[in-house]
């Protein structure tokens, strides 16, 4: 008890950063300032991100970066002009990475007019995502507080929907927050099978007759593309096909939404054929193909571990256990809560995602690199960010207790690129508004 | 019971042969000379089946104006009589099919689609019932129309009677049973206004109610009580109403009742015990799913034996999209007509549903392989249908008097190689194929044109095959022939080598003549391959060889020892309950079990206790302490490190229900009920067993100010629908508020049905309370003196809001934002009475404090938010406040992946508000339970409760929690090891039945390409019988 007070105490003069940040109102959240003050974060547990964990963990951070991070006993640290916050009996992670999702781009599910997800037209390349990205979501202050930090806001629409751009949860206006522009292409690939009918009148399942035709005709965009990317000498610019060409150099990645196993299939060997770079979406499937998906470089995006098997008669938990499955194929995997209606707020979910992959398989280290480090390679920001490494970005949590966990999942600071953010948000504020109402003391927000 | 059909058949031929055989037709517009015969028949020397179980051998059937004469082995064949010699022939009494549309119209098809927009009223002329699918005024019999082509296939398929109606809607009008001779509709039918016809599917209705199977069964109700009403009144001062007045006459008929499975033949059935009706069940097939529940219906059964092919399953993956449950059906639906006699229910077979007459009798074949006896099949043809009909008097069994409708076979009619040979209808002979054919097979001397060849004719009389043997060579010319009656014709080619050629020239040598029906000998005339005329002449010279006969003989032999041998069908697997992937072939039963050394989750006010033992017996929880001992009975768990909890229980769920989880068609639909349409099949009852869930609210859906009655089960995962209901549970019943009510998101077609705002909301409920109130007033009100009490119109829809005034059901209430909260609550205290739950209420914290002095419970999301404009101000600090506000809470799933880890949703409510773990994990156990007033039984862990608990490896709040057991009422429907047992036995079931597809196919069977099922997942937005979710990709639903 007595360690905890001091603990405590030591922690009031660490909320100082936070303390105007607090004022604020929780409705229109002011962006955090670029970092300016060195900050050691001193004795917690820090959870590495790679599977590794530290104890009596030291993390520095200047300039934005991550400048010395190791076990405080060992670690040699220049701690001049620093401010520091003793942690300890908490827990460090790097920022949570949300890959492929419609955050910003939904704010309202039901609300026409708070859609920005889809596009007219099933051939789109040229679209980028982050044009309609709103920094000024209030979905975005719910994510942040649990966690999130980062996110690859990806369109949904047509067949090749657009390009992604992964951006960071805190910032003034798009171009601020966009950390890696149009770094991805969006397909949704062709299903077998197709269904019809509405409410009234009960459709069925049909073989999508015209699966072929279809793929046949992203096979023939691609292949155009391709021949159009070889020279830049072009007697008309074709927009779409401009925003090809980084697939074929090697500086985009495609995305594809594809969950049948006879789909995956056709998908890694056409991805194959054009030597691209692919990462599957959803992939519900993946599991049985592991050695095609490694033998060709081709990692995952998990949807949802918080989803109900396809078929009857698959086990009950294999939504939840398909990321150790990959693990112990070898394949290279993230989860999102990426597709569908509810693909934005949801996200803020992301960290029991996790954590339930970890109750199905998992070790804790590994459920947390599916949700940071592995996030970063799948969208190619590795070098920079998903995990706490001397150099990479000061994008970073401190949480009470587990973070994957609900009961102790409890963010206490979160920085972005060094820069301590605001962890307030609409909610807690009308939690306070009506816990004064009823004359309550408020608990934890 | 045989006795006194007799009797009943002979007082009632007199009736019947008088008002179907007395005279021909009227013979008014006859155009020619008369010609009308004696149809005086006399067919002898056969094997008679007089009746499904009587057999004569040697016997003589006689037949006079289309009737049977007389049936016996010593019969005195009158002078006049055509005598037909049928030695070695078998006749039965044509089948009959008690199921078809023969005759009828085509069927309109129903157009619609979204954008269509809405109707809510019949739009059939008339004064017709309200609701377009009730017609009960149709009449097969001024519908019908024989159709030649049609009744041939039938007769050659050996039916001589069917009966007829026009499937079309809900209540579909009285059928007929009709011959299916050809002739004038006049002269065939057998009984006008047969049967009347029920269904589930409204057909070609266009209007949008009812859009649910719930509806339709709410609909049926009302219109029995309807027509009752109506038997009652004097039209002329209420209301005319044809179809109710043929409703009411068509009551004493035979009722038929089709249905799409065998839930469906449970529901019927229920529906039936209403009103004192037995139907008649038209199946589907999968009967044997649930043999039991279906025998004590009582019901007889109209079964087809539309059996499915095997699915190609050649690719894995492909195999992979075929439920365990589809297999399974692949492999015992043939069996389906076996189990049902087994059970000793009555059943009928009929040909609807098979693709054509060939599947129907291939199918038999199968059916009676599979363990049908050929008696029972015979029966389930002739007797059963004739008594489910009322016609056996007239028809079902060739005895004096009734209508000679009998077929001829070549060999005991269900055997492989039987053939049909002729089917008599209403005294007319059609033949099906001839069997009275010349034998030619023999050795011949074929002349042509003076050149002499060896002719052999082998094979079966009525197919035989002819070759020519060459001389001094064993090559053989085949020839092409074909023989009708005595006609032939013959050709061949010339042969190159052979020395004949030169003089018939190079090419076909083109025959014909006749057979001289004395010596068996060929003559006549032809073309030889130049074209020139040539004679010919062939002369027997032997009988075809005898080795030959024997081979075909054996291949002939259905029975064969050996063949019986190659094709004995390996044993089907088990039946299982649910007939799904992870059924039980064997029930469970519960057990004594003493939990030694938990951590106790009691909820009660000893907290949580650690270290301590639990013990359950007889399905209920009997002692709690420490250092039990074990009876003797009892299997002891060491749950050193691990926590016992009671069962988990959804307050909101849309699980386990069938066909529309939302009537959603007009704003009140108190009428209709969940618990008339639970489906125990669905597989996520179990993997909500594998989440610690026990027992569930299932909740009609939103779309309707006033919805429909939900129903709470126990997951007792095995059991049929009734089974599992939980015994005593108090009625409830689904509102709604806000945007579902008011339709704001589904399109711009639908902004006509009132309430469009919340203003309206609030005004359409005082209405509906006011006319409840005003209901219950005449029904309770006693006569006015002197006069005679008005019957009263009996209204499901008001007897239930009747219910909710008297406080004897209780309303869970959909609702969103603040405003809407109260005005309910204000509506209810208008009304004398309380709203007993909001549920999702996600802005319940911010009028917790008149909640509490309403004295409402809650029961809301942990989380959820920003899904639609209405849960913009949604928090998920909202259960906390609601808790310490002293509302209770509880957080439910609305969502079948949800509610397998609710307890990670109570412990949303550690994080967002600091509830402490005890008040947490209540908001998922105990609360649930007193809102749902079954706290009595369930909800925590105390002394004499329902032995509902759950053994966690860890603190069952901790995301890493993980259920190893789950019991319900003592009975262990889920253990973690136990599932690892049952996974590795669905790998292998399906491996057995893949292999037997694939045999299945290598032997040239059909196949059925293997799709995928849908999946079908309900939320409580999802309107009728929707399905956004798609199997592959994310549902759209809303909440």
């Amino acid at each position: 008890m007595n360690c905890f007070k001091s603990i405590f105490f030591l922690f009031l003069a660490g909320i100082a950063i936070l303390a105007t940040a607090q004022t604020q109102d929780p409705n229109v959240p002011l962006p955090a300032p670029p970092q300016t003050k060195k900050i050691a974060l001193m004795g917690a547990t820090a959870h590495v991100g790679n599977g590794q964990i530290v104890e009596n963990s030291v993390l520095v951070m200047d300039n934005g970066k991550i400048t010395a991070f190791g076990d405080g006993r060992t670690i040699k640290l220049d701690l001049k002009d620093a401010t520091i916050i003793d942690v300890s009996g908490k827990h460090i992670y790097p920022g949570i990475i949300a890959a492929g999702t419609a955050l910003g781009l939904s704010e309202i599910a039901a609300v026409r007019a708070t859609q920005d997800r889809n596009e007219v037209g099933d051939l789109n390349p040229n679209i980028r995502s982050i044009i309609a990205y709103n920094t000024d979501s209030e979905v975005l202050p719910t994510l942040r507080s649990n966690g999130i930090l980062m996110a690859q806001v990806a369109p949904q629409g047509g067949v090749i929907s657009g390009a992604s751009t992964v951006v960071h949860l805190d910032a003034w206006n798009w171009e601020d927050a966009a950390y890696k522009a149009d770094e991805g292409v969006w397909l949704n690939w062709s299903q077998m099978f197709t269904y019809e009918g509405w409410w009234a009148e009960q459709g069925g399942i049909k073989l999508n007759e015209k699966y072929g035709e279809q793929v046949e005709t992203i096979k023939s965009f691609f292949e155009e593309a391709r021949a159009y990317c070889q020279t830049d000498k072009h007697p008309e610019k074709n927009l779409k096909m401009e925003a090809m060409c980084g697939l074929f150099n090697g500086t985009k990645k495609l995305f594809v939404n594809v969950n049948y196993v006879k789909e995956i299939v056709d998908v890694v060997n056409f991805a194959k054929k054009y030597g691209l770079k692919l990462a599957l979406s959803g992939a519900a499937d993946a599991w049985q193909v592991t050695d095609l998906l490694k033998a060709n470089n081709v990692s995952v995006i998990i949807n949802q571990t918080h989803s109900l098997p396809n078929r009857d008669d698959e086990d009950y938990d294999l939504p939840y256990k398909l990321p150790k499955l990959l693990q112990d194929a070898g394949v290279l995997y993230c989860i999102t809560v990426g597709a569908g209606y509810d693909a934005y707020w949801q996200q803020r979910n992301l960290p029991f995602h996790a954590g339930t992959a970890a109750a199905f398989g998992l070790t804790k280290e590994q459920a947390l690199s599916s949700i940071t480090l592995n996030a970063a390679k799948i969208l190619g920001i590795d070098q920079s960010c998903g995990s706490l490494e001397s150099g990479k970005d000061a994008t970073i949590l401190v949480t009470k207790g587990d973070l994957l966990d609900m009961r102790t999942s409890v963010v206490e600071y979160a920085f972005i690129q060094g820069r301590q953010i605001n962890l307030d948000n609409k909610q807690k504020a009308l939690y306070r508004k009506f816990m004064t109402k009823y004359g309550l003391k408020p608990g934890q927000e | 019971m045989k006795k006194r059909c007799t009797i009943l058949i002979g007082l009632l031929l007199l009736t019947a042969c008088s008002l179907l055989y007395a005279q021909p037709t009227f013979e008014q517009n006859f155009n020619g000379v008369r010609d009308n015969r004696e149809g005086l028949y006399a067919i002898t020397g056969a094997t008679v089946y007089t009746h499904y179980n009587k057999k004569l051998e040697n016997a003589t059937l006689l037949v006079r104006k289309g009737v049977v004469e007389a049936v016996g082995t010593n019969i005195t064949i009158p002078p006049g009589a055509v005598v037909i010699d049928a030695k070695g022939k078998y006749i039965y009494p044509s089948f009959i099919d008690p199921y078809t549309s023969y005759g009828m119209p085509e069927m309109p098809k129903r157009e619609g689609g979204f954008g269509r927009g809405q109707q809510y009223e019949s739009n059939k002329k008339g004064a017709y019932n309200w609701n377009q699918a009730i017609k009960p005024e149709v009449n097969a019999a001024e519908e019908f129309t024989p159709d030649a082509k049609r009744a041939k296939e039938f007769r050659d398929a050996g039916f001589g009677a069917a009966l007829t109606h026009l499937p079309d809607g809900i209540a579909r009008g009285t059928g007929a049973v009709v011959t299916l001779a050809d002739g004038k509709p006049q002269e065939l039918f057998v009984k006008d206004r047969a049967s009347a016809h029920f269904s589930f599917s409204k057909g070609s209705s266009k209007q949008d109610y009812p859009s649910s199977q719930m509806g339709v069964i709410a609909l049926l109700r009302q219109t029995y009580y309807d027509a009752q009403w109506y038997a009652k009144v004097n039209p002329t001062v209420e209301e005319l109403n044809i179809s109710l007045e043929a409703w009411n006459k068509s009551q004493n008929l035979p009722q038929i009742f089709e249905v799409s499975d065998k839930l469906e033949a449970l529901r019927a059935d229920k529906i039936g015990d209403e009103f004192g009706i037995q139907y008649i069940i038209k199946g589907s097939g999968n009967e044997y799913h649930r043999l039991n529940e279906l025998k004590a219906t009582k019901a007889a059964f109209i079964l087809p034996i539309n059996f499915p092919d095997a699915y190609d399953v050649e690719n894995a993956f492909d195999a992979q999209n075929i439920d365990l449950a589809k297999m399974k059906h692949w492999e015992l639906a043939p069996s389906n007509p076996a189990l049902l006699a087994k059970a000793g229910i009555t059943f009928a077979l009929t040909t609807s549903g098979s693709k054509d007459m060939a599947q129907f009798t291939k199918n038999l074949r199968k059916a009676i392989k599979a363990g049908l006896s050929e008696e029972d099949a015979l029966k389930a043809l002739t007797y059963n249908p004739a008594n489910m009909l009322g016609v056996y008097n007239i028809t079902g069994s060739l005895e004096t008097g009734k209508i000679a409708n009998f077929i001829l076979a070549s060999k005991p009619v269900f055997d492989e190689k039987t053939e049909l040979n002729e089917n008599w209808v209403n005294g007319k002979r059609y033949v099906v194929k001839p069997w009275s054919i010349t034998d030619i097979t023999g050795v011949y001397t074929l002349t042509v044109a003076g050149i002499a060849y060896n002719m052999e004719v082998t094979g079966k009389p009525d197919a035989p095959k002819a070759i020519i043997n060459l001389p001094d060579t064993t090559k053989k010319i085949e020839l092409k022939h074909s023989l009708q009656d005595l006609n032939i014709s013959l050709s061949f080619a010339t042969d190159n080598d052979s020395i004949n050629q030169p003089k018939l020239g190079k090419g076909m040598v083109r025959l014909s003549g006749w057979v001289n029906t004395d010596d068996r000998s060929w003559k006549g005339s032809g073309n030889d391959a130049n074209g020139n005329l040539i004679s010919w002449t062939a002369t027997r010279t032997a009988d075809a060889s005898k080795k030959d006969e024997n081979k075909d003989k054996d291949k002939d032999k259905p029975d064969a020892k050996d063949g019986k041998k190659e094709e004995k069908p390996d044993e089907p697997g088990p039946v299982i309950y649910p007939f799904t992937a992870y059924g039980f072939a064997e029930r469970p039963q519960a057990k004594t079990v003493l939990f030694k050394n938990a951590t106790v989750w009691t909820n009660e006010s000893d907290g949580i206790l650690k270290e301590t033992d639990v013990l359950i017996q007889n399905g209920k929880i009997s002692a709690i302490g420490k250092n039990l001992t074990a009876p003797t009975d009892a299997e002891t768990i060491d749950a050193t490190g691990k926590h016992l909890t009671c069962g988990i229980i959804d307050e909101h769920s849309h699980i386990a229900i069938s066909k529309g989880v939302n009537e959603g068609t007009q704003a009140s639909s108190a009428e209709v009920s969940i618990a008339t349409v639970v489906n125990s099949e669905d597989i996520n009852i179990y993997r909500h067993l594998a989440g610690g869930v026990t027992t569930i609210q299932q909740l009609h859906g939103s779309a309707n100010p006033i919805g429909g009655q939900s129903s709470i089960i126990k997951l007792r995962w095995g059991a049929a629908p009734e089974g599992l209901k939980m015994e005593g549970a108090p009625g409830f019943i689904k509102f709604a508020l806000g945007e579902n009510v008011k339709q704001s998101n589904w399109g711009d077609d639908n902004t006509t049905r009132f309430p469009q705002s919340r203003m309206g909301v609030e005004q359409f409920y005082v209405n509906a309370f006011t006319r409840a109130r005003e209901y219950g007033n005449l029904k309770n009100a006693p006569a006015a003196k002197g006069t005679a009490l008005k019957p009263l119109r009996k209204d499901l829809e008001l007897e239930t809001l009747l219910e909710i005034l008297e406080s004897k059901r209780f309303i869970t209430c959909h609702s969103y934002v603040q405003s809407e909260i109260t005005m309910l609550m204000r509506v209810a205290e208008q009304f004398g009475f309380k709203v007993n739950t909001f549920t999702h209420i996600l802005e319940g914290y911010k009028v917790a404090d008149k909640m509490k002095a309403h004295g409402v419970n809650a029961s809301s999301f942990s989380d959820w938010w920003a899904y639609k404009m209405e849960v913009q101000d949604a928090i998920p600090h909202n259960g906390a406040i609601l808790t310490q506000m002293g509302v209770t809470t509880a957080f439910n799933s609305d969502d079948a992946e949800m509610a397998r880890r609710m307890n990670q949703e109570a412990a949303k409510a550690i994080r967002y508000g600091s509830l402490s773990e005890e008040d947490a994990w209540k908001l998922v156990t105990l609360n649930p339970a007193k809102m749902l007033r079954i706290d009595n039984r369930v909800g925590s862990i105390k002394k004499g409760k329902d032995a509902d608990v759950v053994l966690w490896n860890n603190n069952p709040l901790s995301i890493y929690a993980l259920p190893l057991q789950t019991y319900v009422d003592g009975v262990r429907y889920f253990d973690a090891r136990q599932d690892q047992a049952l996974r590795a036995q669905v790998a292998q079931e399906r491996n057995r039945l893949i292999q037997k597809m694939l045999a299945e196919k290598a032997k040239g069977g059909d196949t059925q390409k293997p799709m995928p099922t849908k999946k079908r997942l309900y939320h409580c937005g999802d309107h009728g019988d929707h399905e956004y979710v798609d199997f592959y990709h994310e549902d759209q639903n809303e909440h």
